[in-house]
């Protein structure tokens, strides 16, 4: 048995174990993990994910278990201090010794801090591992209690410092940019590119100084400046550095390994240093004389060195390493591949530039103009996946190559099918999966869909950029073998939602049965279709869930959500958050004479739960005879509009938070959507009612009402993006009627605001083109629509009470009076719950 | 929950001892279902009014203990009728109460008739 140490637990000594587990199945090793951090490897690349979700699990590369179950030691929490080449051994910080027969270094990078004077300040940050966000998101917390407006800047505008950048914006500080060169990323943009991307950034709030060279950090115990010369300063209350790398080579030093003269542990092709049993990988090797600080290349190296320990010594790294990166920095496409800066001496460029949209595409072709040298994508990189293949493969370009990359309705074609992909053209380069890889799948029929696709190939796991191709591979393969692919809502139908909307809305179906009849494939519908049909009938007949009930979803149906025990809860409106002292009697009162289970919901309303069926009807009498009305939890449909107290009595509010909030609770309930709304309304910036959260938020500010649209918290949180800035209560009702209708009409099923607006084709430009401008002539239609389901609205339950045919449907049995006995609740802090599932 | 879900058997038509007249036809909602109580049992029993066929299976989730199924949206599953239950969209067979998207345990299904307007539901005891 011999035994592998790897020191680093990151990005790429987890893939080593990965593909060693993969690659040595029946081969007597053992695997020994030191990792510094506190925690197993995580991926790094998405590490700006945490400042959404906090969740340090979801970024796991994978899970404690996993390596136990494949035979990996895993220590965390424990530094590797030092080698003994000679009796081939290493001693971690604890002083605990262990044996190799080889070791494989794989201790990553740290963030470079540039020996600036102050830069030791307390508020000054580096971004590179989870340690550091939580300290920056503590930092940013507790300076804004005592300043709002406080500023925070990021030193470096390079890919890394662009992505601080967003973090510390999204963290509610004003954002400001430093960079030494006169251009942001200098390493992936020439100049032209580099200032449509600075217009574009600047325009969506953030500050960009360029050329400044930092003298000195300011403050006493705190940062409170940063000084470039004499009188030019910036006043910051948080830094973040982000001014480049340095490789964590302190082992190979101490260990005399042979160094690069800046820094990195030497590797040849074979990933060996300069002793045969110890490989570097990842961001510590120096291979051609370079720091490679991207994930793909460390990838790489991992499957070299895992091939080369266990004797497959044929396999080696490329001398050519490409470093095409594509990413998406605070919502703006950046891309550049190949030769990004090709001298003319090489070839020609061709740039198209429309700063007008915040554009630029140039690509390099070579003097004969028949091969892709390079290029640079900004503001829209939809067509990178493709050049980027065209360049790897050496394909064929067009006769005019302006074609790759003129917009369509200048002449331009997207060209390329992804079929016409040569199979070992390399779609996923963090995995390596290349075309071939993915037809085959599916081919052989392990794979059927992209999902599929996905587990069994790895495809697309890595950093997700090549996920589009991948899907048009896999589309264009299925077709290729005669299965279609379709977006249709199930099998009942071969239409998706918005076809069907228009079908409905065209023929004037008012029930399901017509509608299946007439355009669906035969069948009897399901609990896909019926649903969705019953919650278009709502949209465009303004049709409550006590029409044709047994089409409704069973929490519709029963105008109730029903929760773990087969009860029910009872949430009635309570719009913008305000009741009267009585009707919070009322409720109470009647909680306790029902037994209920009582608790303030996440939007600021009452919930009450424990009903049995029979029980809900005559809560809801009750209820309603106290001024109550349906809350429409139950549906798909607008639920709350969280406000603060705003102007009213908050002593910073701006305007009428309350106010305005109820208006607009009671101007959208009822009507059903594709999924769940909610809305918000702060007084001021502080944003108390956490409204950039919601599907509509709206934030006083000087001289009106910000309007952000298409947020959300649940699973996938997104923050609502800014969409009209200083617009009156008027305009803000007239674009709500119009996004939510024009919403509505076209969502796929179940698809909040947020997926369906990150989805539009054309983002919130085309939205503001469609709901501001009108673009598509439409508005009208979409505010008369709205008009009308405003117009209509009837509460169901107050419906449901009144009529006699209606009640029977809440009778547990048919036959008899007796409730349900099959129901059991346990005491808890005073009140009661469903007993535990089995 | 074993204890509860043990009541459940499957009867086969030809194992029917008992004809239970349970309601009136017009106490079942059309294309939907309604409960019936019978000793100690709950059964769900679907109005299936396009097919027009009744059928008939426990109340009980299977998954879940709960006695939730007549409350379910029923439809058909590449041309099975079938219910799907409120609390997770388990889908099963109304025929052979067999589980369509997954492999929980198949629910009980029994046999039902409509003599003069009412419903009978078959039981074996
Ligand atoms: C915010 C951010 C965004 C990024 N975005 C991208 C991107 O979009 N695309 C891309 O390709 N790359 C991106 N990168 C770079 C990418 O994350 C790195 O290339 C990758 O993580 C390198 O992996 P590694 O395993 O070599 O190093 P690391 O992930 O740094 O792992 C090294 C590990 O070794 C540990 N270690 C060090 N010394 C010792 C020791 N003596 N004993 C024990 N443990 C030790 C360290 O604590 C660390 O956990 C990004 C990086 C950051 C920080
Ligand atoms: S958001 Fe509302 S409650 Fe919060 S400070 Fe502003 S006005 Fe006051
Ligand atoms: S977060 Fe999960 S457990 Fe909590 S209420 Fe929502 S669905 Fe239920």
């Amino acid at each position: 048995m011999q035994t592998v140490i790897v020191v680093g637990n990151g990005m790429v000594g987890y893939k080593f174990c990965e593909k060693f587990v993969e690659a040595s199945k029946n081969k007597e090793y053992k695997i020994i993990v030191f990792g510094e951090e506190p925690r197993p490897a995580y991926d790094r690349v998405h590490l700006s994910e945490f400042f959404e979700n906090q969740d340090a699990k979801a970024l796991e590369m994978a899970p404690a278990e996993w390596y136990k179950e494949n035979g990996i030691d895993l220590v965390v929490d424990e530094r590797v201090s030092d080698i003994q080449r000679g009796t081939k051994t290493i001693v971690t910080a604890k002083n605990k010794v262990f044996n190799y027969d080889y070791l494989v270094l794989a201790t990553g990078s740290s963030a470079f801090v540039p020996p600036i004077k102050g830069v030791e300040k307390e508020g000054v940050f580096v971004y590179r591992t989870i340690e550091d966000l939580e300290g920056m998101l503590a930092y940013a917390a507790k300076l804004k209690e005592t300043n709002p407006n406080a500023k925070a800047a990021v030193l470096g505008g390079g890919l890394l410092g662009l992505e601080a950048g967003k973090a510390v914006m999204d963290m509610g500080l004003e954002p400001h940019i430093v960079e030494f060169a006169p251009k942001l990323m200098p390493r992936q943009l020439d100049s032209r590119s580099s200032q449509v991307l600075q217009l574009k950034l600047e325009s969506m709030g953030l500050n960009i100084h360029l050329s400044k060279a930092t003298n000195q950090i300011l403050g006493e115990e705190y940062i409170t400046g940063m000084e470039f010369g004499e009188d030019d300063v910036l006043d910051v209350e948080m830094l973040v550095v982000s001014a480049g790398i340095r490789p964590r080579d302190e082992l190979g030093k101490t260990s005399g390994l042979e160094m690069g003269v800046r820094g990195g542990i030497v590797v040849n092709n074979k990933m060996q240093t300069s002793d045969e049993n110890i490989y570097a990988i990842g961001e510590v090797a120096l291979y051609n004389q370079m720091i490679y600080g991207l994930v793909a290349p460390g990838y790489d190296m991992a499957d070299v060195a895992v091939n080369q320990i266990i004797g497959n010594t044929e396999k080696l790294m490329p001398a050519d390493i490409d470093m095409s990166t594509k990413l998406k920095l605070i919502g703006v496409d950046v891309a550049s591949f190949g030769e990004p800066f090709m001298p003319a001496s090489k070839g020609h460029s061709i740039i198209f530039e429309n700063k007008t949209q915040y554009l630029y595409k140039r690509i390099n072709v070579s003097h004969d103009g028949k091969k892709l040298l390079g290029g640079i994508l900004v503001g829209d990189a939809s067509d990178y996946n493709m050049l980027h293949q065209v360049y790897l493969n050496g394909m064929a370009i067009p006769e005019d190559p302006a074609q790759l990359i003129l917009p369509a309705s200048e002449g331009g074609s997207s060209f390329g099918d992804v079929m016409d992909l040569p199979d070992e053209a390399q779609v996923c380069s963090c995995e390596n999966v290349t075309k071939g890889q993915i037809c085959g799948a599916i081919e052989s029929g392990e794979a059927k869909d992209l999902a599929d696709v996905v587990s069994c190939t790895k495809a697309g796991t890595g950093c997700g950029g090549c996920k589009p191709m991948v899907k048009d591979i896999t589309t264009a393969t299925l077709k290729s073998l005669g299965i279609e692919v379709k977006d249709s809502i199930c099998e009942h139908f071969d239409y998706n939602r918005q076809d069907l909307y228009k079908i409905i809305e065209v023929k004037g179906y008012t029930t399901f049965n017509e509608v299946l009849d007439s355009h669906g494939n035969g069948g009897h519908g399901c609990e896909l279709c019926k649903p969705l049909v019953a919650s278009l009938m709502a949209t465009i007949h303004a049709d409550t869930a006590n029409k044709e009930y047994a089409i409704q979803d069973s929490n519709d149906r029963f105008l109730a959500n029903i929760q773990r025990n087969g009860t029910y809860s009872v949430v009635p409106r309570v719009p913008g958050g305000e009741i009267t002292p009585d009707k919070l009697i009322a409720l109470g009162q009647i909680a306790k004479k029902y037994d209920l289970y009582t608790k303030v919901t996440g939007g600021v309303r009452i919930d009450l739960f424990g009903a049995t069926l029979n029980q809900l009807p005559l809560i809801w009498k009750e209820l309603i005879a106290h001024g109550f009305e349906s809350g429409h939890a139950y549906g798909k449909s607008l639920r709350t509009v969280k406000t603060c107290v705003g102007s009213t009595w908050c002593r910073y509010g701006m305007a009428e938070s309350v106010s305005f909030g109820i208006e607009l609770e009671n101007r959208y309930r009822g009507i059903r959507a594709p999924h769940k709304i909610k809305g918000g309304v702060s007084g001021c910036i502080r944003e108390c009612a956490e409204a950039r959260g919601k599907d509509f938020g709206l934030i006083a500010v000087e001289g009106g009402w910000n309007l952000y649209l298409g947020g959300n918290g649940g699973a996938t949180p997104r923050h609502a993006e800014l969409f009209a800035e200083q617009i009156d209560n008027e305009t803000v009702i007239k674009y709500l009627d119009r996004y939510l209708m024009f919403y509505m009409r076209t969502a796929k099923p179940l698809q909040r605001t947020a997926a369906w607006q990150e989805r539009l084709e054309g983002g919130l430009d085309y939205l503001k083109e469609v709901i501001i401008e009108d673009k598509l002539g439409i508005v009208e239609d979409l505010e008369k629509e709205m008009e009308t389901l405003v117009n209509k609205f009837e509460c169901e339950w107050t419906q449901a009470v009144n009529d006699p045919e209606v009640m029977k449907r809440f009778n547990h049995f048919v036959n008899s009076d007796e409730e349900d006995d099959n129901i059991v609740f346990v005491p808890m802090r005073d009140q009661k719950m469903p007993r535990q599932w089995s | 929950m074993s204890v509860v879900s043990s009541k459940y058997k499957t009867v086969k038509p030809d194992e029917v001892k008992v004809w239970f007249k349970a309601a009136s036809v017009n106490d079942f909602p059309k294309d939907g279902g309604a409960c019936v109580k019978y000793k100690d049992l709950q059964i769900a029993v679907f109005n299936f009014k396009r097919l027009n066929k009744w059928f008939a299976c426990q109340n009980l989730s299977p998954e879940k203990g709960e006695m939730v199924l007549s409350r379910g949206m029923i439809g058909d599953h590449k041309g099975i009728p079938m219910v799907a239950c409120p609390l997770h969209k388990k889908t099963f067979s109304l025929e052979t109460g067999e589980n369509l998207n997954g492999d929980i345990e198949p629910i009980a299904t029994y046999p039902i008739k409509i003599e003069k307007e009412n419903v009978y539901i078959g039981f074996s005891e």
